[in-house]
């Protein structure tokens, strides 16, 4: 026998999972309606690769992975595509998501299926690929894509696989039913997962209050190296984290993952999932779902198409709606409440709860916190929720994440304990998203800033070359000036501007160009200019040569000056 | 061991310290020269903290010259887009009391993305000079758009725009914003007896 461990804290809730082993997993048919949304797992929802009015066959592929961690969606059973539409999906905030709705045609017709005759011949690699073409995602709940999950950080190598069989959480039975009737198929399943992750030692765990699945999984891996594991009954070792505890002793590090202590998990009905899309070549299309609590006449587990409305499975197990004042998926300490029965069984839905008021009393109203710590004792990840809930009601997101929030599974034990009924994990649920939202937003902001400083750099770039270019403007007509001052023959460019100047002004006036500026006005003007730098350079005291040789072109200057003006008058005199 | 140093502890003594000081105080000094910080450490901390809506509200040009002023003195309570939580996140850089906001620069709003009605734009690229952070795509004559995933809701180009083309959109809750709430804060009259309760109270 293996020595097994034990975790932290934990509870006893009553079990009630009595009530829906009472029958065997019945199979719920096909509803006249399939409701598939396009994101049952976690990561990029799939793309519909179907039109609306589009026939579809049992197994055909109606959308595909939206990215590496995606997984695609097959047709439950054949029909023809009603609508690509927002629809309600089981979701606590009651929002609709986009999903592929199928009119079911009753024929269940089959699309060809090929399996893989002896998958040993084949690499993990090939196995892996058909994993996530049968659209496989983690069935215990959380919905992660199973391929991602085999696959790990490339070069790891997997010490221990462990099997989950726990279904720790009251009410629900879904595993429980599965073991008992299809202990060869997981065990099938289990040899694929071995073979695609040759781990040295394979541990398939449940707790003691499962006797006959016991029984039925001993037999089944009887001669095998998969090693059944049992433990004692406590809430919720089922968690990945608690269980990997209870099976080997290690702890996975705050804020890692299993894979980083060489350990995969996988659920019992994952397990069944990859050996039906392998063996079979059979893409996730049902899954076994617990519909329970006292608003149903006969509560049981359902090998349901997913889908399928919720309101399609109650009515099977005979609800009375007067009874049932809400309707939880999930069980009653981690599950939540669904808005409307319209909402579909999907890959994730191991449990449809219906309580009367009396089985699930709205929470008493919360009292204010004593500081008794029995919430500290029977935390199973060992975090102080007492703590945890004062600083989430002052919103220090700081203090949280010091105090280890995200090691928190969201198991609900603490608030089950509270003796002020206080609804703890609702604080940590909420807190963990708004940090979450936090860091967005500040990745968003510090984008924003990059932008804006971005903007201010070219701004700046952009004004300091308009302020050289003025500068050089400037520079070049001062050069020019002097150039005029100095030398006696006429300065070019000067001339050229001058010359434009005037066609302009002739323009103007509508007089032809040679009669606007007379040559001795022109002279008149460059004479004084130049007299003007004479004053100047003789005022700032520069160069004798510079000074003498203004001085030689104002007299040059006006020499030429004489001329012209002896010259206009003799022209205006004849 | 010189006899001096018995003869005169108190004189030893303070020249030991003295001796010590003197090479520690120009380390000290050297270390001041050698590995100045560039710019104004605390005025970057607190723009991180700014939303970077660069709108301008809090009568700054940007986040980053608000930033200085609150590093210089200035209140804390002037950017509306960043609201109570920036304004207890500052409080609690500079440890100092978290006021209420500042009215008078604006309330806190819902985020919303800047949307131009496309057919109504006439391409005068006014929107896109007053844009902080470079969100407006367009040319001259062109028809413009906000690539929202960039805008920041700054409200500063709904203003310029000669034809009126631009609203902002305040941003719905959707699926993939969506989050738990906290749970509603107790009522007053769990912890006090009945007549203690306020007259609402009371009704309820
Ligand atoms: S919900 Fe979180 S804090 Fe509360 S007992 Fe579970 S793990 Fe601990
Ligand atoms: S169990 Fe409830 S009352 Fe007791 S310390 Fe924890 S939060 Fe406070
Ligand atoms: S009001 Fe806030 S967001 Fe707007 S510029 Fe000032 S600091 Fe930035
Ligand atoms: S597009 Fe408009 S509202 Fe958005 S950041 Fe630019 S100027 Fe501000």
């Amino acid at each position: 026998m293996r020595r097994v461990h034990d975790f932290h804290g934990g509870i006893h809730p009553a079990e009630n999972k009595h009530q829906s082993l009472q029958q065997p997993i019945r199979n719920a048919g096909i509803p006249p309606q399939l409701i598939l949304p396009l994101s049952q797992h976690i990561g990029a929802p799939a793309r519909p690769v179907v039109a609306v009015g589009e026939q579809v066959l049992k197994g055909q592929l109606i959308a595909e992975p939206g990215g590496h961690v995606s997984v695609p969606l097959h047709a439950p059973t054949s029909g023809m595509v009603s609508a690509i539409e927002d629809r309600p999906i089981p979701h606590p905030s009651g929002f609709p998501a986009p999903c592929i709705v199928i009119d079911c045609d009753q024929e269940d017709r089959w699309a060809p299926l090929q399996g893989v005759a002896n998958y040993r011949d084949c690499e993990a690699t090939e196995l892996l690929e058909l994993i996530r073409a049968g659209g496989i995602a983690g069935m215990g709940g959380a919905g992660f894509p199973t391929a991602v999950k085999l696959a790990g950080k490339p070069g790891r190598a997997v010490k221990t696989l462990i099997i989950n069989g726990t279904e720790c959480e009251p009410y629900i039975t879904a595993d429980d039913s599965l073991m008992r009737e299809r202990a060869t198929d997981i065990v099938e399943g289990i040899a694929i997962l071995q073979h695609i992750l040759q781990p040295q030692e394979v541990l398939l765990g449940l707790e003691d209050n499962k006797p006959e699945a016991i029984a039925a999984l001993r037999a089944a891996t009887a001669g095998s190296t998969i090693e059944v594991v049992t433990f004692p009954t406590k809430y919720p070792s089922g968690g990945e984290k608690q269980l990997i505890e209870i099976l080997t002793g290690q702890q996975v590090p705050s804020g890692g993952l299993p894979g980083d202590i060489g350990i995969v998990c996988q659920n019992v009905g994952t397990a069944v999932a990859v050996r039906d899309a392998i063996c079979h070549g059979r893409p996730l299309l049902s899954r076994i779902t617990t519909v329970t609590g006292d608003a149903v006449e006969a509560p049981q587990n359902f090998e349901v198409l997913l889908g399928t409305p919720m309101q399609y499975l109650l009515e099977l197990a005979g609800l009375h709606p007067e009874r049932c004042k809400r309707l939880v998926m999930g069980g009653p300490m981690m599950g939540f409440t669904v808005t409307t029965v319209q909402a579909p069984i999907v890959k994730t839905t191991n449990c449809i709860l219906a309580p009367t008021a009396a089985e699930l009393p709205p929470p008493p109203p919360a009292q204010p916190c004593i500081r008794c710590g029995l919430c500290a004792e029977a935390c199973p990840a060992s975090l102080l929720p007492q703590q945890l809930f004062w600083f989430a009601q002052g919103k220090e997101f700081e203090k949280l994440e010091q105090h280890k929030l995200f090691d928190c599974i969201e198991c609900g034990a603490c608030s089950w304990v509270c003796p002020s009924h206080i609804p703890l994990v609702q604080y940590y649920r909420a807190s963990k998203a708004d940090i979450l939202e936090q860091r967005r937003e500040h990745a968003k902001s510090e984008q924003a800033r990059q932008r804006f400083e971005a903007r201010q750099v070219r701004l700046a770039q952009e004004e300091e070359e308009r302020e050289a270019k003025r500068a050089a403007r400037k520079a070049a007509a001062e050069k020019r000036a002097e150039l005029a001052a100095q030398g006696d023959a006429e300065d070019p460019i000067q001339a050229a501007i001058e010359r434009a100047k005037a066609k302009k002004a002739a323009q103007q006036d509508g007089q032809p160009v040679a009669a606007s500026v007379s040559p001795e006005a022109a002279l008149r003007q460059k004479l004084a200019k130049a007299e003007q730098r004479l004053a100047q350079s003789v005022a700032s005291g520069e160069d004798a040569k510079i000074v003498s040789a203004l001085e030689a072109s104002v007299e040059r200057l006006k020499g030429k000056l004489a001329e012209a003006e002896s010259a206009a008058t003799e022209s205006g005199a004849t | 061991m010189p006899s001096w140093i018995a003869e005169y502890p108190l004189l030893a003594a303070l020249l030991a310290l003295v001796g010590l000081g003197a090479p520690f105080g120009a380390l000290l000094g050297f270390a001041a020269v050698r590995f100045r910080t560039e710019g104004n450490p605390i005025a970057d901390e607190i723009n991180a903290i700014l939303p970077q809506t660069q709108c301008g509200q809090c009568g700054f040009p940007g986040c980053r010259p608000y930033a200085e002023a609150i590093a210089g003195g200035e209140a804390i309570n002037k950017c509306p887009p960043g609201g109570e939580s920036t304004i207890q996140a500052l409080a609690d850089l500079l440890d100092v009391e978290a006021p209420p906001l500042d009215e008078e620069h604006g309330e806190e709003k819902v985020k919303a993305v800047a949307y131009i009605r496309e057919d109504e734009c006439i391409g005068c690229t006014k929107c896109i000079q007053a844009c902080p952070v470079d969100a407006i795509l367009g040319a001259a004559k062109q028809m413009h758009t906000v690539i929202a995933s960039e805008c920041t809701g700054c409200d500063l180009c709904v203003e310029p725009c000669p034809v009126d083309c631009i609203d902002m959109i305040p941003q719905p809750e959707s699926l993939q914003t969506w989050h738990w709430q906290m749970p509603a804060q107790r009522s007053n009259n769990l912890e006090i007896i009945a007549t203690d309760a306020t007259p609402a109270e009371r009704a309820a």
